[in-house]
């Protein structure tokens, strides 16, 4: 696999599947779980790990690969583990990356209760009133 | 201290092949009160199946059928280690179009019975064969040295690394599932 990677200078690619990298779970039960790749069955299978499930195998298909890598060996004890995502912080880098955020924001939005989606319309309201204003603004200072 | 029966497993999908072990031996008569015990461990969808298999092979090596036999136990054998991925050698012997050979074929898994499912469902695309025309002779866990397949020794690297290629797009659920979509996908990683 290294191999193939020698003549080309640049490669298009930039996420790799390696031991420790942090993927999301994209299909099944374990939907929208940060996991870790812990070991390569073969071409279509990760052994995978997080900290509280039972390490299991998932295949690739399931996963989005994210740009987060833990440095971990190969098929590390549970401890092992749990200690290198949280000296790499895991946690927080994924809720501070865009993706990330994209997703909590997109959780809180179908959490919210009817008093909740009404607050949302006032705040858009005040928010495009506060806009229009500016713009009006400096259309009065162009045109003037 | 792990408490497994508190954590999910996520992989434990329905293996359409159980390996089970079936004991039996012939009716003991009154010339051999007590006949040898045979033991066999084999694969089949279901018990009943595991018994007719064990007097099929039975039959063909020791002089007892069904009739004047009897199956002493039958217990299904699970994974000991099923978070550990273990290269299984399975040989076999099966039957194609022009008469039997025998096989001897590789695969990388976490379990026994997976690598068995895999090798059935191999053995039906590669080779049109059928499950009911394989006799697994032997299955062994193999050390990776011992490993004869490029198949499965390229994965025996410590620092494998590799990017996926063209990325699935496919909706979180098959509920959401639409047959018309309204902008082609982005397949790249």
């Amino acid at each position: 696999m290294q191999a193939d990677q020698g003549p080309l200078p640049v490669q298009p690619f930039k996420r790799y599947v390696e031991i420790g990298r942090v993927a999301l779970v994209n299909y099944g039960k374990e939907y929208g779980r940060l996991v870790v790749i812990v070991d390569v069955i073969d071409q279509n299978r990760a052994l995978v790990d997080a900290p509280d499930i039972v390490r299991g195998q998932m295949n690739f298909k399931r996963l989005s690969l994210t740009d987060i890598k833990i440095d971990i060996p190969r098929v590390p004890k549970k401890k092992t583990l749990i200690d290198a995502m949280e000296a790499a912080d895991v946690k927080n880098k994924w809720e501070k990356s865009s993706w990330g955020r994209k997703l909590i924001v997109q959780k809180r939005r179908a959490s919210l209760n009817d008093f909740d989606r009404f607050k949302v319309m006032l705040a858009k309201i005040k928010r495009g009133g506060a806009i229009r204003q500016e713009l009006a603004k400096l259309k009065k200072e162009n045109a003037a | 201290m792990i408490k497994l029966f508190s954590r999910r497993r996520f992989d434990m999908v329905a293996f359409r092949f159980h390996q089970y072990q079936v004991v039996g031996r012939a009716l003991p008569t009154a010339a051999d009160e007590h006949p040898k015990i045979y033991r066999m461990k084999l694969w089949a969808t279901n018990e009943v199946r595991a018994k007719s298999k064990f007097w099929y092979f039975l039959r063909k090596l020791k002089k007892v059928k069904k009739s004047n036999g009897q199956v002493l136990a039958i217990n299904e054998i699970f994974e000991r280690k099923p978070t550990k991925i273990k290269n299984y050698g399975i040989w076999l012997r099966y039957q194609s179009r022009t008469g039997y050979h025998n096989m001897y074929k590789e695969y990388r898994d976490t379990t026994l019975n997976g690598a068995v499912e895999q090798m059935y469902n191999e053995m039906a695309s590669r080779h049109r064969v059928r499950h009911h025309c394989i006799q697994i002779i032997k299955t062994a866990t193999i050390p990776s040295k011992l490993c004869k397949r490029e198949s499965t020794k390229q994965f025996h690297d410590s620092k494998i690394k590799f990017p996926l290629v063209f990325k699935k797009v496919r909706p979180p659920t098959r509920k959401l599932k639409t047959t018309y979509k309204a902008s082609r996908p982005n397949l790249f990683m």
